[in-house]
């Protein structure tokens, strides 16, 4: 009896719910998927049950690569994230490591700067980034957005660093100071390494908000061979009225996988990073 | 403080000789400006000029490709007398209320329930992160086949369930075009509330649960009087950063939308970018982009308040 009276209790306040929350935010990506390896004659007709995929293929994805530039894309979308990752981790950590560590004058003010580009969003820059972009004549090319992401992800690295590099006991930095080392020197091989799980949920943060970026590359990047999956998607696999809904679909799910998989990897890093620091979205 | 062990540490200069450039260089002030200079440079001239130089745009009469010509408040008295800038003001409103509300209470209700004991916690809280990973535009996008208008699978449950008569058009429809961008919203952005509001709760020891109890508190007063008070900071900053962000939203109402039909869906970055980059009127779309300072402000200023006091 009390057995029982206890399960019910656990499945509405555990097992209903859950299920309900697990059901509502994984559909889309279930949906993606079957979409993906529909035939059109299944896409395109309303009588048949659309849950399930009856006869399964992978035309979609055959027609995505051999139609569309969708490799050239990733590898576009890879280079510039692994590009403005590495940039935003060494800037990062070039600002964070003196604001969370040393006392100097203008500390501060620099602080509250660092603190107030981080929550500046991206639309309140464009049209601004746009013209100067165009004046360096750096427009249509991968430079363009390599150059304006790190303004997202400088902040957000150092932001993220400057609580880690504060947990690191000074006494261990004075202790190598004694021992000769210059300031580089204890920052490089004493505090850096013991804030490798800090560098590493960082370095996976900026990876996905590089990947997630849009309006930069809708803006910069205006012809085929540039562009990154985002961009690519949305301007090349619709046309007009013409959605190509199985490549649009193939396109999503093949741009998500990189990002999760790294995901997959550094779960408990992403979520300490995402609740350390309390990120963009 | 370690001011003892960094005294002794701290090389003396030897008098009567120059210092030489390594002890320069690692004096602590002269290391750190050394340090900052790059990222803060970088950021002046990406974060700080754009902004100034965005102020400057929006007092002119600039179009691409084009020298501006100075107008003063020229664009804002324009904008304020444009019938759609007060439309979008009120969607943008609309939108970040509404999906703060749905996001803040979805997300405590999700943390709850995650943080309760069973197996496989970790496996379902790593897979109902997975909307907010996911690059908007790629979820965006099967989202919009979901609220298709011929196909629309929800459409097609409600109708094969025999709840509805009437397909539904999605996107087609004013309110409901609002409804969708609110729902997919909700739906990035509830897991970013959930998984740091679960962070906050496991940092309560179940023993005050327990004292609680036996002191005689309900499940409301221990939720309101423990539970509460300790996520509360957590709360207003996980709030704060998504009201910031939502806003200020272009990428899911650009790509779900477009901002229609009929302006319904506009928000404040989808009309500047309309202007600005579509139209090519730079001028006026840095002025509506300008919009959203105020509110911003007062918003960017609270936070970083709130988040030095920590």
């Amino acid at each position: 009896m009390v057995g029982g009276r206890q399960l019910g209790g656990r499945l509405l306040r555990l097992y209903l719910p859950l299920g309900f929350f697990l059901v509502a935010m994984l559909f889309p990506f279930y949906w993606m998927a079957i979409t993906s390896i529909k035939p059109n004659r299944e896409l395109y007709n309303p009588r048949i049950m659309p849950l399930i995929v009856h006869q399964p293929t992978l035309k979609h994805y055959v027609d995505l690569l051999e139609q569309t530039n969708f490799l050239t894309w990733t590898y576009n979308t890879m280079l510039v994230a692994v590009v403005t990752t590495v940039i935003s981790l060494v800037l990062g950590v070039m600002i964070a490591y003196p604001l969370a560590r040393m006392n100097f004058p203008g500390a501060a003010i620099v602080a509250i700067g660092v603190a107030a580009t981080y929550l500046v969003p991206q639309p309140l820059l464009f049209i601004p980034m746009a013209d100067i972009i165009n004046k360096l004549g750096l427009g249509n090319t991968l430079s363009a957005v390599m150059l304006t992401y790190p303004t997202l992800l400088i902040p957000f690295c150092a932001w993220l660093l400057m609580g880690y590099f504060k947990s690191v006991p000074r006494e261990l930095e004075e202790a190598a100071r004694i021992d000769g080392a210059s300031r580089f020197q204890a920052m490089l091989r004493v505090v850096l390494p013991l804030c490798t799980p800090g560098l590493l949920s960082a370095g996976i943060f900026a990876f996905t908000l590089a990947q997630n970026e849009f309006l930069y590359a809708l803006i910069f990047l205006t012809t085929s061979e540039v562009r990154t999956v985002p961009v690519g998607a949305i301007t090349e696999l619709i046309r007009g009225d013409v959605f190509y809904w199985g490549q649009l679909m193939a396109a999503a799910l093949l741009g998500s996988v990189p990002v999760a998989l790294i995901y997959s990897f550094f779960v408990d890093y992403y979520v300490a990073g995402l609740t350390a620091g309390a990120v963009k979205n | 403080m370690a001011v003892g062990p960094a005294s002794v540490a701290r090389p003396a200069p030897v008098t009567g000789r120059p210092l030489s450039l390594r002890r320069t260089v690692d004096r602590e002030s002269v290391f750190s400006w050394l340090m900052l200079a790059p990222g803060v440079l970088f950021l002046l001239a990406f974060v700080a000029y754009p902004f100034f130089y965005g102020m400057f745009l929006s007092l002119s009469e600039r179009r691409v490709a084009q020298p501006g010509v100075f107008v003063g408040l020229a664009n804002f008295v324009t904008m304020t007398q444009d019938a759609v800038f007060w439309q979008v003001t009120r969607n943008t409103f609309v939108y970040t209320i509404v999906a703060t509300l749905l996001k803040m209470v979805g997300g405590l209700g999700m943390a709850l329930v995650i943080n309760q004991q069973f197996r496989g916690r970790n496996l379902a809280r790593a897979f109902l992160l997975l909307p907010f990973i996911v690059p908007t535009v790629l979820s965006t996008v099967a989202w919009m086949w979901i609220l298709d208008p011929t196909f629309s699978v929800i459409n097609w449950s409600l109708v094969n369930s025999g709840l509805v008569k009437e397909t539904f058009s999605w996107l087609g429809n004013a309110t409901l075009a609002m409804v969708s961008i609110i729902g997919v919203n909700t739906w990035r952005g509830l897991p970013f509330y959930g998984i740091t509001l679960l962070a906050g709760l496991q940092t309560i020891s179940p023993d005050l649960y327990e004292a609680a109890a036996i002191d005689g508190a309900g499940v409301t007063q221990r939720f309101r009087y423990i539970t509460l008070p300790v996520i509360k900071p957590v709360l207003i900053i996980v709030t704060m950063f998504s009201v910031i962000f939502t806003f200020s939203d272009f990428q899911l109402p650009y790509v779900l939308t477009h901002g229609g039909p009929a302006n319904a869906t506009h928000l404040f970055a989808t009309y500047a970018f309309d202007i600005g980059m579509s139209a090519g009127v730079l001028g006026m779309g840095a002025a509506v982009a300008l919009a959203m300072l105020p509110a911003l402000a007062m918003l960017i200023v609270a936070l970083t308040l709130y988040l030095r006091r920590e």
